[in-house]
Order: C-alpha cells, then structure tokens, then sequence
C-alpha cells in the first residue's frame, strides 16, 4: 500500500512537470510569428486554409497587394485544440518547412525514424551493459591489483575522453584509416542484413564505450564496497565457497543501484544521441530533431520536445521506484 | 650511577613541579587552517598537480595565444585550404617534421606537374627533391609535397594597372620575384576548366585533353612556353614592365635572336598576370592589408575553407574559457542563494523551491536553447548560450548547497550563534556557508568543464553558431575536422580534440584532487 501511494505521488508529479515543460514550450512557440511562407508553386490560399484547418488562424481574407491578412486564435483555444486532436486521433500535425519531408504526417515520418535509433541504442546497451559489468566485478575482485588498476586507468579516459573525441577517433581509424566499416550508417531499411548492421556498428561501439565506463565505475565502487562487509564473512562461514559467496550474496546487493540504471538506459534508447547520429549519419530521431531546428518546423519541434521530455521523466521515474520493488528496505520519499 | 631502589626514600623524592605552576605549553608547531590544510592535500595528489599545470598551460594559451598571431578566427584564404601544420623552425632546417608537407602519392602526370612548379619557382615543392617511383608500370610516384608552395600560382589573376606598378617596385625594394612570364592566351588550354590554371606554363602533349601533361624534349625537360618579344617589338597587349626578370636583364638567346617575355597581358579592366601565390600573398599582407601577417605560416595548418586553426583554436578556447567562467559565476551566485535559503528555511519553503527546480531540471538545455533562438534571432548567440545555461545550470549549484546547508544548519556552534542574536543571513553567511565552501567550490571546478563541453556540443551540432562574430567554437573547429577526414586532412581534427581531451581529463583530475583535499573522508568514493 505504501508503496502504491508512492508510485501515485511520483506519477502525479511527472504528469505536472511534463504539463507545465510542454504548456511553456507550446506557448513560447506560439508566440513567434506564424510561419505563412508560400513556397513557389503553392496556392496561398491553400496554405492560409491549412493554417485555418490547424486550428492557428481564423478570419482569412485577402487584403492588398496579394497580402493575406488573418486574425490569431487566443493561445489556450489553440491548446486546446491541439491536445484535442493528439489525443484522440494522435494527429500532430503536418511538417510544414522540413523539405525533406514536407506536408507529411509527423506521426508517420518520427515512427519510420523511429528503428535506427532503437536498434543502434539497444545494442550498444546489450553491448556495453555486459562488458562494464564484467570490467567492474573483475576489478572489484582485484582490488589494487593491476588488473584493478589498469582497468581504472580506462575508465579515467572514458569518462574524462569526451565522446565527441572518442567518435571521432573511431570514425577516423575505423572508417577512414582502416577502412572495415563506411563512414556513415546506410539508410537502407533492411536492419538485419549484414551490410547494414556493417554500417551500424562504428555508431554502436562509440555509443556503447561511454556506458562500458560508467558501468564499470559504478559496479566496481559497488561491489567493493558489499565484499568488504560482514554479511559476506558470514557467508564464507557458512560454507560458501567464494564464487558462490561473491555471485549470491555480493552482486546482488551491488545489483540494487545497478540495475536501476540498466533499466533506465533501456528506456533511454528512444533518445537518440545527437553527436553520435550526426556524426555516423544515422538516419533516425537524433537528426530528425536537429533538422527540425534547423528549419524550424514549430509543430515538428514541439512534438520531438515533448517526447524526450517525457522519455527523461520517465527513466527517472522508472530508476527512483524499481529502487523499492528491488530492495524492499528502501522506502523512497520516507520521512 | 644508576641505582636501583625498591622504595623511594623519602629524601630523594622531589616534586617535579613545586613551584612551577602547570600550565599548557605553547605548540611550537604552527597553526593549520582549513585552507592550508587542504592545499598541503591537494599538493600530495600528484595527478592532482599535474592537472592543475594543464590547467594553467591551457589557460595561458587561450589568453597568450592569440596575441602571438595575426591570424584572426574571421581571416580565410580559400587559396591556402588544407594546408598542413608548418612551424618555420622545423621547416627551414630541412626535418621532414612539421613543415607543411605531406605524403602525396600520384602518377606521372601529378608528378611531373610539381617537378614543374619547383623548377620554375626554385621552391622545394617535392621536399629534398626526393621521390620514390613504384608500381609495375613505374607510374606511382610518392614523395614529400610543400602545401604551401604546391598552391604555385593558382589561376591567372587580373589586376589593376596601379597594383602592377606597385608590386614592380615591391619586387625592386626586396628582390623578390611576385610576376612571372605569362603564357600566350591562344597557347593555353582549351578546356574551360583549365583555362586559367595559371601553373600551366610549359608546352603541352594535348591543349584539348581534360588532364594537361607537359611535352618533354629529348632530354625529358619541360619546355617552357612564355609569350615573348624582340626588344622594342612587343605587341600592344603587353604592359610595361622593368622590374626582375626570370631571364635575366639581356634577355633569352635564341636562334639568334634576343628575347624578353611579357610579364602581364592588358585585358579589359587591368592586366592579366600570372602571380606566385607564396610572394603574391606576402605581398598583399605586408604592403595593402598591413595586417601583420608576413609569409603564410599557419602553425596548426588551415580548415577547408583555409582558416588558420591556430587562430580559430585560440580564440574558441578564449571564449570557451570566459564563458564558461562567466556562466559558472552567475550558476554559482544564484545558486547558492537559492540553495542556502532552501537549505537553511526548510520545511514548506524548502518543499516549494525544490518542487520549481525539480520542474526546471526536467527542461532539457536543447529546448531551452532553441526556443531562445527562436525568439532573440541568430545574432545574439552568445547572450543565448549564456541565458541557456543559466537557466538550468544553477540547480546542481543549489543542490549541493542545499545539501551543505542541512548538514550544519542543526549543529551546536549555529545554536549558539543563535543564542547570541545573530540573525539569519549572518548565520548563514558567516559561520555556516564558509563550512561547506570546499564541497561547493569543488562543484564549481567540476562545472567548468561540463559547461565547455556543452558549448563545443551544441556548436559542433551548429545549433549555435559563434562565427559570426571575429570568434569561433572549438566544436564548430571538430565538426570542421569531421568533415575533413574524407579529404585526409586528419590534423583539422586532432588539434581541437587534443585541446578537448586535455582540458577534460585535467579539470577532472583536478576535480577530484580538489575534492579530495577538502573532503579527505571522501577519498576515493567516486562522484
């Protein structure tokens, strides 16, 4: 029952915070003049009718010299009318500057963007989760030793090494120098044939070395710290062998703040990484939300926002109450 | 003599201290304050130092830098695009090590193309003129190729009459030939492309193919094609020309007769000539812009479109390095406030204020950023970044703050500053802030970096975009060094990165040094 009012609480106040977020972001963009640029070969009246149809404008008429004049909608109406429609139609609009895509349904275009960023985030999770682990507990378990010390000196100069650096050095001698892979991620839609998981993989590796260190930080100041307490003694008292000690009573008990963290990284993997999916020329969501700002696609931009937006929540959220289901000694938000 | 008694008898015992009164002796040792102490910490953390020397070698460099160059982030020589790093002292001692060449691998045609700028110049275009020729028709040449001379003369040039003039008597004063002999304009090349390659000035096998490839005589020399004259008896397109000749004062001998060769061809709007650009450039910028530039040396070679890297380097970790100071100052300031009157308040205060940064946090710097952009237009980008970075940069301060406050605000020395009717901002101010100034500062070293790191993203990205003003951003120089990787100009990339690498790996070390020192409980827990 605590535990229900407090999953309730943390959802109520990631329903407020994502509210206001979104009403902030949704009215500073619609206080910016409204974009009615006609492009050549368009009928003006089409587009003011289009802007009319969105519920932006009203009172269209033609005034002088071709100009068209138009009065706003009060901001809270157009609101209103946009939750109305992405709720029950999941209609977001049209992508009004974006060339590539223009006057296609932003729904449709972020689902088709949606596959390369999945796929390029999971495996480097799936990639990078394991080896960190690995990483720490053996230099958990070698304290001191050189083992422990060599792989800290990594974890140093992954952490510190910014990934912009690390992606481009991959880039540079895997890519270029070397040339086993291409310089950039194929648009091909056929994922799982070999060559274009080929292209994925230099995006994959440089996202995943970034999550191998911080894994592997987090896992060996962890589980260190577990090896040196006294249960753990009193589990080689009992009997156990050391393997048995380290692998059922040590990891777990390090598991409680890893875990969360691997849950929310498989969360995160709807964000894309704008650095790594601009540099490897990943055709997925990273690129489609700079491109929005770059052409400043308003509605396109709104609706990109509000979903990392809500993704952040969400993994923090996920984090703070899988804390609980784990260990049930710990009551988050207690007095 | 040692005696050994069972009982001390009475006569010999004596106080030791009869008259004396006891009183605590003086420490001869001096006393060690907070910050003395922390500092002899941090002194022993010898990755510590080292990062802290980094520090101080980079910042010395994004202040000294660019004084130490004429270039400027907003010069640009299209002309000069790629070329490689080249210090003068390496270059004029003949190592094969930061002069400005590179590895060129070509086949006859490229080669022959090269021997033929170098001969006529007298440049070392192929350094050391040493060239290896492989392959199995002979046809692979590689050698060591000068950048900087390899621009040769580029394409034919027309300038003003006066300008002519000028250079004439720039060529008397310093002796240095600017003007070579121009080809005939109906012996050039036919195609449109090479035109007005002003390199081509020997005869060639086919003026109509695509690729020109010299006509060698029987000795395999280039013959050289200027358009020339008998002594009074050039054609009225020829300019007046009675400064340094390649041929010398009296002229070629040929067939008997003695020749001059035109220097410039009179065209509509000035005269045609064909400049080398090494002198031509050293020219433009000591005698018309007076810049300060003298000959093209850019120390870190130039980007694509021929900026000095240097300079760009420079002037981006400058602004980097202000900014990024400027913003953790303004973070630091509000932050602190905000975070010491939550901490010290608490309950329902302390409850709403971490309700609006807990909003706040959630706002993603991306958003923030654009939605600034948006409103305030592309021309202030700084104010942007700045008010960006502000806008959600503060919380971590607070927070930390905050954290500080909780953990002194009960103890007893602040009861008692209580007791004695001082009132809150001196309570917090003066007796609990100063406790966990070590932690806060640490953050504030910490943030430094992150916010450097920030700005590089967000410009490599080109959401912001710092060159409009006479400034640049390390990220708008790696994003430019991506781009080059296709064209093999690695080292656009390696001096940005370089700069990146250190500066993060040294403010972290630092960080952690400084974290330490303060803090000597928290050794080695990381974060």
């Amino acid at each position: 029952m605590y535990m229900f009012k407090y999953v309730m609480k943390r959802l109520g106040l990631m329903v407020l915070t994502f509210f206001i977020i979104f009403t902030m972001c949704f009215v500073l963009i619609k206080l910016l003049p409204i974009p009615t640029n006609v492009l050549p070969g368009q009928d003006p009246e089409i587009v003011m009718k289009t802007l009319e149809g969105r519920g932006w404008i009203t009172n269209i008429r033609e005034g002088e010299n071709g100009v068209w004049l138009y009065d706003r909608v009060p901001i809270f109406l157009q609101y209103a009318t946009y939750i109305k429609r992405v709720v029950t139609k999941l209609d977001f609009g049209l992508i009004t500057t974006y060339g590539e895509y223009l006057h296609m349904d932003i729904w449709d275009v972020f689902k088709s963007h949606m596959p390369p960023t999945i796929l390029i985030n999971i495996c480097a999770s799936l990639i990078g989760v394991p080896i960190g682990l690995g990483f720490g507990i053996l230099a958990a378990l070698k304290k001191n030793k050189w083992q422990d010390q060599v792989i800290n000196i990594f974890i140093i100069l992954l952490i510190s090494v910014p990934g912009i650096v690390l992606a481009l050095m991959i880039q540079y001698v895997f890519c270029f120098k070397l040339g086993w892979f291409p310089l950039t991620m194929a648009t091909s839609n056929e994922y799982f044939t070999w060559p274009v998981f080929r292209t994925m993989i230099p995006a994959v590796v440089a996202l995943c070395l970034g999550s191998v260190a911080g894994y592997a930080r987090t896992t060996r100041a962890e589980l260190s710290e577990v090896l040196t307490s006294e249960f753990m003694l009193l589990a080689r008292t009992k009997g156990l062998t050391k393997k048995q000690a380290i692998f059922r009573h040590a990891m777990r008990n390090s598991m409680v703040v890893i875990f969360p963290m691997i849950l929310s990284e498989f969360i995160a993997v709807l964000h894309g990484s704008l650095i790594i999916e601009k540099m490897f020329g990943v055709n997925g969501l990273g690129g489609l939300y700079l491109n929005s700002i770059t052409f400043q696609d308003y509605d396109f931009f709104m609706m990109l926002s509000g979903f990392n937006v809500l993704i952040g929540l969400t993994a923090g959220i996920v984090t703070d109450i899988s804390y609980g289901f784990i260990d049930p000694r710990i009551r988050m938000g207690a007095k | 003599m040692k005696e050994n008694y069972t009982n001390i008898p009475v006569e010999k015992l004596k106080f030791a201290q009869k008259k004396d009164f006891l009183h605590d002796s003086k420490f001869e040792t001096k006393p060690v304050s907070y910050f003395q102490g922390a500092f002899k910490r941090f002194c022993k953390n010898k990755g510590a130092v080292v990062a802290a020397c980094v520090i101080a070698v980079l910042v010395l460099f994004a202040i000294f830098a660019p004084v130490f160059t004429p270039y400027q982030p907003a010069y640009y020589d299209m002309s000069y695009c790629f070329v490689t790093p080249r210090s003068n002292f390496f270059a004029d001692r003949g190592f094969d090590f930061w002069d400005g060449c590179k590895v060129k691998n070509t086949n006859q045609v490229g080669y022959l193309k090269d021997l033929a700028l170098s001969l006529e110049t007298g440049r070392e275009v192929i350094k050391h003129g040493d060239v290896t020729i492989s392959g199995e028709d002979n046809n692979n040449y590689t050698y060591r190729y000068d950048t900087y001379y390899g621009v040769g003369f580029g394409k034919y040039k027309i300038i003003s009459e006066a300008e002519f003039k000028d250079i004439q008597r720039y060529q008397d004063e310093t002796g240095r030939q600017v003007l070579y002999p121009v080809v005939k304009s109906s012996e050039r090349p036919t195609l449109e492309k090479n035109k007005y390659d002003a390199n081509i000035y020997y005869k060639m096998e086919n003026p109509k193919a695509s690729v020109i490839k010299p006509k060698l005589d029987k000795e395999g020399n280039i013959i050289p094609n200027y358009w020339k004259h008998e002594e009074g008896k050039a054609s009225s397109l020829v300019p007046e020309y009675t400064s340094l000749r390649i041929e010398g004062e009296d002229g070629v001998e040929e067939k008997g007769k003695t020749y001059f060769y035109a220097y410039g061809r009179k065209v509509d709007g000035g005269i045609e000539v064909r400049t080398e650009y090494y002198e031509y450039y050293t020219y433009l910028h000591t005698q018309v812009y007076k810049d300060g530039i003298g000959e093209p040396t850019f120390w870190f070679g130039t980007t694509e479109t021929g900026k000095d890297i240097f300079a760009c380097l420079a002037y981006g970790a400058r602004f980097s390095f202000i900014f990024a100071i400027a913003v953790a100052a303004a973070n630091f300031i509000f932050g602190v406030i905000w975070g010491s009157i939550s901490g010290y308040y608490g309950g329902r205060t302390d409850l709403i204020m971490e309700r609006i940064t807990d909003v706040l946090s959630a706002v993603p710097t991306m958003i923030v950023i654009t939605l600034l952009k948006y409103h305030m237009g592309a021309s202030s980008q700084v104010l942007v970044l700045f008010i960006a970075f502000f806008a959600t940069g503060w919380i971590g301060m607070s927070y930390v703050t905050r954290v500080q406050f909780y953990r002194f605000k009960n103890q007893e020395y602040v009861l008692a500053a209580r007791t004695l009717g001082a009132r809150d901002a001196r309570i917090m101010f003066k007796h609990i802030f100063p406790n966990g100034i070590g932690t806060i500062v640490t953050k504030f070293a910490l943030v430094i970096p992150a916010m450097i790191y920030s700005e590089t993203s967000l410009s490599y990205l080109g959401i912001i975009n710092l060159e409009a003003g006479n400034t640049t951003s390390v990220g708008t120089l790696i994003a430019a060094g991506q781009r080059s990787i296709t064209s093999g100009a690695a080292y656009v990339a390696i001096f940005p990165c370089v700069f990146l690498v250190f500066l993060m790996l040294s403010f972290n070390l630092f960080g952690n040094g400084l974290r330490d020192a303060f803090n000597p409980s928290l050794r080695g827990t990381e974060d």
